[in-house]
């Protein structure tokens, strides 16, 4: 028992970090119907500037407000100078330009940085306490706290300001909140740089457990994938619920199911996908979508 | 010959480059034939794709891993069972398919970005889910193909034209592959300016509008995914036979996005476009490579990281660039330029080519 509740709280502590991703993918297909298939090269490139901030001396709790904003900066241009030139163009278009967007970034990283995996430093100590008997790592319960203030934080942005509320209204109805005098297009870079911050977030909170390197959110993606689909494509909490569903069902499924380990974890998150969209295709959050035919 | 004379210069053109391609190994050493025999796959596979995303508007991120089933069952066929290898490609095409054609029925419930996620996931484990049936593929110790050395024919034929050493088994294989690519892209061409092609684009442009001109949309839907995934498991087979060696690593997701970059510089709803998107992912990596590793001023190791980074950058930016600006490939852009010199020179436009073709689909 203790060892299976050791297992969900690692679980819990990789779901916070899909959830965080979850919710950049989440943020960026409210704004504009579509999934950032760069978020997680946006984020891994976030967290080798961290990397480079913190190799210069740079304290941890420093770098990271540095590099969130450099983000979510970033994430802004990035929709500014890539994204508006195809805004209204069909979803396959859109798709392709994100996934170019996702190679450029990568290979961008590979040039500056290399492809050797380096060692991420991490504020929490790998030490264990005792919680219900089961052995937590600071490190665990460290990812779980950062996951949930920014993940509060950018709950009562949206929720709570009148720039989220505006980001909201430009999102669900464009036209009606451009009358209203909303910036709608400033509104969806508003939402990239969010989004990247977001996922800059993730990056850093899962670079010590996975070793920085170029491809190091292939698998970190397809989990937040997974989540986004579970919980609903556009419910930010269905992307928190999905999050931590997937972190916890891939790592039990790890442990206990024979065969299931290692790289077939993601195996687990592919199955996840499908069954979602096959079975419940708006997932556990998501409105059904009204359907023109 | 009457008929030939009206030919337009299109045609022509084809049978040039047709010919270009017979006599190609004559020209070139054995090892280019095999390096160009590469392009012919990767131009087989990016067809079978354009037909799936240009013409019938849905979007695979996952056919490296159709590619992967075709190579290993050629592989697993040749090696294992000591069946002739010319007798795998069309059973390679054929089980290929028939995955395409079953994943192709959930993908009918899927909106484009849905099926987007999902085959792109799909790509991302395919390395991993075939490392494990160690006792069906050997897992990560791949399995070799011997060479396959030519007919008697077929050398004395080689050796009579150019007058130099027998056929090479690379050269045979580069004919196997050129008369398979020249049957796959008439049949091809055939199917889309054919009634089938026609329902594609329907249902590419207008769904609910293909419908109601009778259209059965599940149908042809799904058997564009069979028919593309097809291409795939054909080109897969002969890829196999062309390396000799099969390795679950030989098929990352780059694979797959690499092959639909071919797919959009080349030009998406084209039937040239594929082999000149072929071409250009073949060589890019390759060429880019040599240039840097060929400037005496690049230090070693900047030129070490730039041949694994490279071809990302380049690939991604042009994927961007061509996306923005010119949404129909290379095919498109000759097409328009064409277009607007023939309209100069006859004093109007009579038609307009190269228009992208208006895509309504949302999610």
């Amino acid at each position: 028992m203790t060892e299976f509740a050791q297992q969900v709280i690692s679980g819990l502590a990789s779901g916070g970090i899909y959830a965080s991703l979850a919710l950049a993918l989440v943020l960026i297909y409210n704004a504009m119907g579509l999934v950032n298939f760069a978020q997680g090269e946006m984020a891994m490139l976030a967290t080798f500037l961290a990397y480079t901030l913190i190799g210069r001396g740079m304290s941890y709790w420093i770098a990271l407000p540095i590099t969130i904003v450099v983000a979510f900066a970033g994430g802004l241009l990035i929709q500014r100078v890539i994204i508006r030139p195809v805004e209204r163009a069909p979803v396959l278009t859109l798709v392709i330009v994100t996934l170019g967007l996702a190679t450029l970034v990568n290979g961008l990283a590979g040039f500056l940085y290399g492809y050797i995996p380096r060692d991420f430093p991490s504020p929490f100590s790998v030490r264990t306490i005792d919680i219900l008997g089961a052995a937590a790592s600071y490190r665990d319960l460290g990812v779980i706290a950062v996951s949930a203030v920014v993940l509060v934080l950018i709950y009562l942005l949206l929720q709570r300001t009148t720039i989220g509320l505006a980001m909201r209204a430009a999102a669900h109805h464009p036209e009606a909140s451009r009358l209203l005098g909303v910036r709608v297009s400033w509104m969806l870079a508003l939402g990239w740089g969010l989004a990247s911050a977001a996922g800059a977030v993730s990056g850093i909170m899962v670079a010590p457990i996975l070793l920085l390197e170029p491809n190091m959110m292939q698998s970190v993606i397809i989990y937040a994938f997974a989540a986004a689909v579970l919980g609903g494509i556009e419910s930010p909490l269905g992307a928190v619920i999905g999050g931590l569903i997937v972190g916890v069902t891939v790592n039990l499924a790890g442990a206990y199911v024979p065969g299931v380990g290692g790289d077939l974890q993601l195996a687990v998150a592919f199955l996840i996908i499908i069954a979602v969209l096959v079975v419940r295709p708006n997932g556990l959050l998501g409105r059904r979508a009204a359907r023109r035919a | 010959m009457s008929r030939l004379a009206k030919w337009p210069p299109r045609y022509w053109l084809v049978v040039l480059v047709v010919l270009i391609f017979f006599g190609l190994p004559t020209q070139v050493t054995s090892f280019q034939s095999l390096e160009w025999a590469e392009v012919l796959i990767f131009a087989i596979v990016i067809l079978g794709l354009n037909l799936l995303v240009g013409y019938s508007g849905q979007i695979s991120l996952g056919h490296g891993a159709f590619m992967a089933i075709g190579a290993y069952t050629t592989a697993i066929l040749v090696h294992r069972y000591n069946l002739n290898y010319l007798a795998t490609i069309p059973i390679a095409g054929l089980l290929t398919g028939l995955v395409g054609f079953l994943l192709g029925i959930p993908a009918l419930r899927l909106s484009p970005l849905y099926l987007a996620l999902a085959t792109f996931a799909l790509a991302v484990i395919t390395p991993s889910l075939i490392k494990r049936p160690v006792g069906l593929t050997q897992g990560t110790d791949g399995i070799e193909i011997l060479p396959q050395q030519p007919p008697d024919w077929a050398s004395s034929a080689f050796t009579s034209v150019t007058g130099g050493p027998p056929m090479s088994s690379d050269q045979w294989l580069y004919y196997v592959v050129f008369f398979i690519a020249v049957i796959l892209f008439w049949i091809a061409w055939n199917i889309v300016r054919r009634r089938p092609g026609r329902a594609l684009m329907a249902i590419r442009d207008g769904e609910v509008a293909a419908a109601a001109f009778g259209v059965n949309i599940a149908g042809y839907k799904t058997l564009a995914f069979g028919l593309s995934a097809f291409y795939a498991g054909v080109a897969g087979s002969l890829y196999a036979l062309a390396t000799g060696f099969v390795h679950p690593d030989e098929f990352p997701v780059s694979l797959s996005l690499g092959l639909l970059v071919g797919a959009v510089i080349g030009g998406l709803g084209s039937i040239p476009g594929p082999l000149l998107g072929g071409i250009f992912t073949f060589w890019l990596p390759i060429l880019s490579g040599q240039f840097v590793g060929g400037q005496s001023w690049i230090p070693d190791q900047v030129a070490a990281v730039f041949k694994n980074a490279g071809p990302a950058v380049t690939y991604g930016a042009l994927l961007i660039l061509i996306m923005i600006f010119a949404p129909n490939g290379v095919v498109g852009l000759i097409l328009s330029a064409y277009g607007r010199l023939r309209s100069r020179l006859r004093g109007a436009g009579e038609r307009t080519t190269g228009q992208l073709p208006p895509d309504p689909q949302t999610v």
